[in-house]
Order: C-alpha cells, then sequence, then structure tokens
C-alpha cells in the first residue's frame, strides 16, 4: 500500500498554471528523484505536499486517508519531514540540542522541569549509529562537516518517526567525499522502509539511489519510470523537452 | 597539512560518535570570558602590589558594590544579546522604575508594594519593546532608541523632575536593602550573586534558555521546529526590563534619593560588560559569568585610575578599546575557523 498518493495536483498562481494534474504514489522505503528545470514545478509541489500550499485542485492521500494539510504543522503531524537545503540548525548549538530542538527531553529538578542532556546525548547517539554516520552528540554543528550536518537534519526526521521525508537538494554544496555520506544516509532511511523524495539536478547522485524517477516540465508530470528502465540521457532530453514524455 | 586533518581511524561506529573533540581544559581556554577573567585578576593583582590601597576591606567592598548595578542589567542584556537583539533603554528603564518606587514610597506606601509597583513598571516597559520588535518587527535597535527617550521622560512627567529624597515609614528599610551589607557584603554584591545563578541556570538548564541561544544563531529554523519564536522574543525583552527594575530599586536605597538622570548612559557600560565578556553581538553566544567578570573589570579599570592618580577621563578610553578589541579578537577567531 502506498504511503503517499497525489492525484490530479494542481496549483495555480493567478494566471500562472504552476502545476497542471500531477499524480504521483510512493510506496514505503522507496526513493523517489524528483527531477526538473529550475520553474519546472518541483518546488510547488514539494510546498504542497509539505503542508506549506495548499493545492487548487486535487487530493492527497496520506496511507488510504485524504489529508488537507492547512499548516506546515498538520503535514508533519502526518509523518511528512522535510530536510531543507540548508538544513536550518542552529550552529552554536551541539549535535543532540540540535536534533531535539523544540521537543527537548526534560526531567524534574525539584519544583523545576530541567533539561536531560544526558537522555537527549544518549537519544542522538542512538540515531546517528542507525544512520551510520560518525557524529557525535556533543559537538557543536559549527565545527561539523557537510555530511555531519545532514545527518543531523536527517536524525530529526528520525526522531519524528517520519514516514516520508522530503530532501531538498542535499548534495548540492559538499564535497564530493561528503555527497557519499549523504546518499549512504539516504540509503539507511530506505532500509528503514522510510519513504524519500529526493529532489536534485545531480543526475548521479539521483542515479545512484533513487528506486524511480518522476521528471516534471512546466508544470506536467513527462515521466514516471524506474531507474533500470530509463538512462541520464533519456532524463536530460525529457528535462529539457528534447523528448517529449516517456 | 596538520594531523588535525586527517581522518582519524575508530575501531567501531561506537567509539567515533563517543570520541571527545575537546576535553574541558582545552574548552575553558577557548573561551572569551576566562582571558577577561584572568585580565580582571591580573590588574586586580598589579594594583594590589603597586599600591597600598586597593586592596583594603573598604576599597573591596566599594569596588564590588559599585560593579554590581552595572553587572545585575548586563545579565539580561546578554539574554537579549544571545537572542540577537540588543536593548538600549535599560538606563532608562533603571530611572523609571527607580522613580516609581521613590514616588510611591514618598506618599507613604510601604517597600513591598512600591518595589513590586516599579518593577512591574519595567516589566510594562519589557513587554512594549518585546510586542513591536517581535509582532511589527521593527528593529531592536530602533525600538529600545525610542524606549529610551519615552521611558526617562516618563520618570521625569510622574517626578515632575524633582529629585525624591524622603521614602515615607519604610525608608530605613529601603536604605538597608540597597545600601547596607550581610556579612560584611554588600547587599546589591548578594542579589547580584543571586540573580547570576539564577540567569546561569535559566540559560543552561532550561527548554527557554536553550530556544534563546537557537533563535539567536538562526531563528528561521528555530520556528520550523514549532518554537514560539514571537513570545519568545517578548519575554527576552521583558527578563531585560525585569533586571534594570530590580537594580533600579536597590540603587536607589544606595544612594537615598532619585533624579531623573539616575541610569544616564548606563546602556553603554552594560552592553559593554556583555560584549567584553564574550557576547555576540551578532546573536547566539554569551555567558553570565564573561557579562560579570566584564562588568568587574570596567570598574576595577575606574577604580584603578583613581587610586593611580590618573584622571578618569582615561575611563572610556579604556572601556572603548576594551570593547573594539574583544569584538575584533572574536573577529579573527571567525576568519582562522573559515580559513581552516
Amino acid at each position: 500500500m502506498s504511503v503517499l498518493r497525489l492525484e490530479w495536483i494542481s496549483k495555480h498562481f493567478g494566471a500562472i498554471q504552476a502545476l497542471e494534474e500531477v499524480s504521483l504514489s510512493l510506496e514505503p522505503g522507496e526513493v523517489l528523484g524528483l527531477m526538473g528545470d529550475n520553474g519546472a514545478g518541483k518546488s510547488t509541489l514539494v510546498k504542497i505536499i509539505a503542508g506549506n500550499y495548499r493545492p487548487s485542485d486535487g487530493r492527497i492521500y496520506i496511507g488510504d486517508v485524504q489529508k488537507d494539510f492547512h499548516h506546515p504543522i498538520e503535514a508533519r503531524e502526518s509523518g511528512i519531514e522535510i530536510v531543507y537545503q540548508d538544513l536550518a540548525l542552529c550552529d552554536n548549538l551541539t549535535a543532540a540540542t540540535n536534533v531535539f530542538l523544540g521537543r527537548e527531553l526534560t526531567r524534574s529538578f525539584g519544583p523545576f522541569r530541567v533539561m536531560d542532556f544526558g537522555s537527549m546525548n544518549a537519544a542522538a547517539a542512538k540515531l546517528f549509529k542507525e544512520l551510520k554516520s560518525e557524529t557525535r552528540p556533543k559537538d557543536l554543528v559549527r565545527d561539523m562537516s557537510g555530511g555531519q550536518r545532514q545527518a543531523v537534519a536527517i536524525a530529526r526526521t528520525r526522531l519524528a518517526s517520519a514516514k516520508i521525508v522530503l530532501m531538498d537538494e542535499p548534495t548540492a554544496a559538499i564535497s564530493v567525499r561528503q555527497v557519499a555520506e549523504v546518499l549512504n544516509l539516504i540509503r539507511e532511511l530506505k532500509h528503514q522502509q522510510i519513504a524519500v523524495i529526493l529532489i536534485s539536478h545531480r543526475m548521479p547522485d539521483v542515479f545512484a539511489v533513487a528506486d524511480r524517477i518522476t521528471v516534471l516540465r512546466r508544470g506536467r508530470k513527462v515521466a514516471d519510470k524506474p531507474v533500470s528502465e530509463t538512462t541520464p540521457e533519456e532524463v536530460t532530453g525529457l528535462i529539457t523537452g528534447a523528448i517529449q514524455a516517456a | 597539512m596538520t594531523s588535525e586533518d586527517k581522518p582519524k581511524e575508530f575501531a567501531s561506529l561506537d567509539d567515533a560518535i563517543d570520541w571527545q573533540t575537546h576535553s574541558y581544559f582545552s574548552r575553558i581556554l577557548n573561551k572569551q570570558s576566562f582571558w577577561v577573567f584572568i585580565a580582571a585578576a591580573i590588574a586586580c593583582l598589579a594594583l594590589a602590589i603597586v599600591t597600598d590601597t586597593f586592596a583594603t576591606p573598604q576599597n573591596l567592598f566599594n569596588v564590588t558594590r559599585n560593579f554590581a548595578f552595572v553587572a545585575i542589567v548586563a545579565l539580561g542584556m546578554t539574554v537579549v544579546i544571545i537572542s540577537g537583539g540588543i536593548d538600549l533603554s535599560v538606563g532608562s528603564t533603571l530611572c523609571l522604575s527607580a522613580m516609581v518606587l521613590a514616588i510611591l514610597m514618598n506618599a507613604g506606601n510601604p517597600l513591598w508594594l512600591s518595589a513590586l509597583a516599579a518593577i512591574a513598571s519595567a516589566l510594562l516597559v519589557g513587554l512594549v519593546n518585546g510586542l513591536l520588535i517581535a509582532y511589527l518587527r521593527i528593529p531592536p535597535f530602533v525600538v529600545t532608541l525610542g524606549m529610551l527617550s519615552l521611558a526617562r521622560s516618563a520618570a521625569m512627567v510622574l517626578s515632575n523632575n524633582k529629585m525624591v529624597f524622603q521614602f515615607g515609614p519604610d525608608e530605613k528599610l529601603l536604605f538597608w536593602l540597597g545600601g547596607g551589607s550581610s556579612f560584611g557584603i554588600a547587599h546589591p554584591v548578594i542579589a547580584l550573586v543571586l540573580l547570576a545563578l539564577l540567569t546561569g541556570f535559566m540559560l543552561k538548564w532550561t527548554r527557554w534558555g536553550t530556544h534563546v541561544f537557537a533563535i539567536g544563531s538562526n531563528e528561521r529554523a528555530a520556528g520550523l521546529t514549532g518554537i514560539n519564536v514571537l513570545g519568545l522574543k517578548v519575554s527576552v525583552y521583558m527578563c531585560s526590563a525585569f533586571f534594570a527594575g530590580v537594580a533600579g530599586v536597590l540603587e536607589a536605597g544606595w544612594l537615598g534619593g532619585v533624579t531623573t538622570n539616575l541610569g544616564q548612559s548606563m546602556e553603554l557600560s552594560v552592553i559593554a560588560a556583555s560584549v567584553i565578556g564574550g557576547a555576540n553581538l551578532m546573536g547566539g553566544a554569551g555567558t553570565v559569568f564573561g557579562s560579570v567578570v566584564g562588568a568587574a573589570l570596567i570598574e576595577v579599570i575606574r577604580n584603578s585610575l583613581i587610586l593611580l592618580g590618573i584622571s578618569t577621563f582615561w575611563q572610556g578610553a579604556f572601556v572603548g578599546s576594551f570593547i573594539i578589541l574583544a569584538v575584533a579578537f572574536d573577529r579573527l577567531r571567525a576568519l582562522r575557523d573559515e580559513s581552516r
């Protein structure tokens, strides 16, 4: 059963048609590469799934329940987490504090509720271990590599026990060695039956981890096929419009 | 290529995750507040050797009491600076609080009631600051600059710009509270220690404190995690106003009279104390210990100029240089980190 299903999603901003009747479905543990040129509608689609925008038309199902998100918090409560391109981390705080930011663990200390750093560090260490990342809970994010920062951002989504993780250009601005680290993180999410939508311009990265590739062009879905049945050349053609549809 | 650049080899992932990058010792050496503390300690030691007037109990009593007021207000300022803001209105808030206290006590009200009203008036100033900054998104610099003028004007209107020096039936109690001492320590210093412990506890051990650091570093990220950023900002400016209000009550008791120029240009010493102690004006960094030590350093310099017979006009030059030096060190450290 699909974990996320979009049916005939359209979105227009005034006279501009950003998305036109896009349908999509995602299985648990499936990695979907979402590709398209700038302005093709990728970010609009992601913002609709994340609850930032409401579609002008069409339906969203999480599991088999139809959802109508009015606010990003409602999407998050349905198990959708986003890893932003800039990761949205506070670099003056430790890895563990970032993972738990906004949902800190506390314990009683006399009449007060105080931060339970011990439990948070231990829980964060466990999450990093699950992600097979060499990230230390007590290190400041400021002192971390790009790959470790990704691990912190992804550990946040694990803490929320997300079912679907949307990743916006996670490999855009980091070194080659760190790209490999991030791709491994995505494989770990897949291994734990979490569905991932990977938005990326980088063809090799998408072909390395994705099970399926969806291509958008001018707001329309022009292709949706398993990675094994397509090639980087075909996808490039679909993105630019040299190939109409596949 | 230094040895730090080489990836370390670990027997297992567990070892890698458990590995400590910094020992406690090296962490302390990296703190600006530690070096300011050393500077203040050396200054004290030098003065104790050079002069025979510094290390007397009376002088030390005076020095600690004098910096207590600035240090108490600097506690709140540090919280504001950590959150990425600034509060220029603290001196005027202190004056308003002292004036409300003085007028109410002069009219025959008891100390506890007058002090509560004084601190409430300060909190109101903080509330207005916070609401304008958080909800109307007016820059903190502008809002609190306006409030600097507004709050002092309110104190002038309330008192008709007259000095108040009679405090009704509870006068002795007020003078004891602000000017007295227990166990040989001036009461403002005891208040400073208690408030500093409270602030340190709040910043380090509560969710509120963690969130203050978070919004100072990356406000958008903090908002995305569901932290109530707007409410938090209001609380930060109320916190700053609260400390200014408390300092106002204590200072009224010490001086034995309140005029409308009380706390004038105090915001500069307060901000200097925070910044010298390691608070980052860009937000996200600052410590309670640092701001207290920063305030102490400023007072020790002032005191030493007097004891050494140098014109006190030089104090501003020293304080100003220290502010610039403190920020310059911070910049140098940031540049070094970027080039690494």
